[in-house]
């Protein structure tokens, strides 16, 4: 089977490899492998053929496409991640309640088996488009912009102002693929702990708010504030936080200016 | 966890690159910020590969570290396990990340016809 060798520990596997400062300097070209037959009168080898092919391009085309048509319409789209049960379709009532009448919204659902999503957030006056993430870039863990397109498809652009793009619940995935987004934001609950920054870096890298919900749960967990925001700092320093509980509803109107911000 | 949808992706790059030719090596460059979980790709890669013209390919990842350059003091930090992106050798957090996001397809390495004694081809 396949092989892999590592460059972060010093050690090189299978093959002599210069300087990997960049991988355009791959020299491959004198590892051409031997003759590996000549039996029957014919020989056959093996030749390498440079490739330098970004795996993300396509992704990354669907998205820019994305973003095109959104700002065609005069659209705003806010990416909003977090990890399963944070609290994000509570959040979301919230939001579109504040909003209702004031901002047109239209909400692109994530969920990736069930509607039970979408019909918490039915009633608000939202259009809300809900996904099927069977087929696309990826399966179930995460959106890319292959489906984000197409949900974008079941919503009427020019009748919106907000695009909330409400992806899996996951804090590895979803921060891998950009979906045409403008703004990218995550929720994290405190039940979760104070260490996620540092163990989902990536995630937690990558968005420009971090909204901290479950802040009324505080007196029963031992939860420390200032650990966490530590932790925040050390991967993403200056980012915002919105502390908030979506189920009481204290702190939510910050979050609500910020994601209703720039239309 | 997105493994099998990289897998997929790749072979698809790999297919176009090959042109209907054997592959029997698929060289891919992995970020450490790419999350991909090198033994969990190769597990996806059999089965995406299995029973398709691919069937022969095999993966060599090469798996480069994350690094970053501190735009106060210029020096290159590379990320360790403790994750933090502050600069190693200033503290500063005014930091870029210049490697570690890639994850692409390199090469591939093909079978080659070398000639043949009698001048047909393909030999049967």
């Amino acid at each position: 089977m396949g092989r892999f060798h590592r460059h972060d520990d010093g050690t090189v596997h299978a093959h002599e490899h210069h300087d990997h400062d960049h991988i355009h300097e791959h020299q491959h070209e004198e590892e051409r492998a031997e003759l590996i037959g000549d039996h029957s009168g014919y020989a056959t080898g093996r030749e390498r053929i440079e490739v330098l092919e970004d795996i993300y391009a396509e992704n990354d085309r669907f998205a820019a496409a994305n973003r095109a048509a959104l700002d065609a319409a005069g659209v705003r789209a806010v990416n909003l991640m977090s990890s399963p049960g944070s609290g994000k379709t509570t959040l979301l009532q919230r939001t579109l309640a504040a909003l209702e009448g004031r901002v047109r919204v239209g909400i692109v659902e994530g969920d990736i088996e069930t509607p039970l999503d979408a019909e918490r957030l039915d009633g608000f006056g939202a259009q809300i488009s809900l996904l099927n993430t069977g087929n696309g870039f990826g399966g179930e863990c995460h959106l890319d912009a292959p489906m984000v397109a197409r949900a974008l498809r079941g919503l009427d652009l020019a009748d919106l102002d907000l695009v909330i793009i409400e992806n899996v619940g996951n804090l590895v995935c979803p921060a891998e693929f950009e979906v045409g987004e403008h703004r990218k934001a995550m929720v994290f609950s405190l039940p979760e702990g104070e260490d996620k920054p540092l163990k989902y870096p990536v995630m937690f890298r990558s968005v420009e708010v971090v909204v901290v919900n479950k802040v009324d749960l505080a007196p029963y967990l031992e939860f420390d504030m200032g650990l966490f925001r530590r932790n925040l700092e050390a991967v993403n320093p200056g980012v915002t936080v919105f502390e908030l509980s979506a189920r009481t509803g204290e702190g939510v109107g910050a979050w609500v200016e910020w994601v209703a911000g720039g239309i | 966890m997105h493994e099998v949808s990289l897998s997929l992706q790749l072979a698809a790059a790999v297919s176009r690159a090959a042109r209907g030719r054997q592959v029997r090596v698929v060289y891919v460059a992995i970020g450490a910020l790419r999350q991909v979980v090198p033994e969990a790709l190769e597990h996806a890669w059999v089965f995406t590969v299995r029973g398709t013209p691919l069937g022969a390919a095999e993966l060599d990842l090469d798996l480069l570290p994350a690094v970053l350059t501190c735009d106060e003091c210029g020096a290159d930090t590379k990320l360790g396990p403790e994750l933090g992106f502050g600069c190693a050798a200033c503290g500063s957090a005014a930091t870029r990340v210049v490697s570690g996001e890639q994850f692409t397809l390199t090469a591939i390495d093909i079978d080659i016809e070398k000639g043949t004694c009698d001048g047909t081809f393909p030999p049967t």
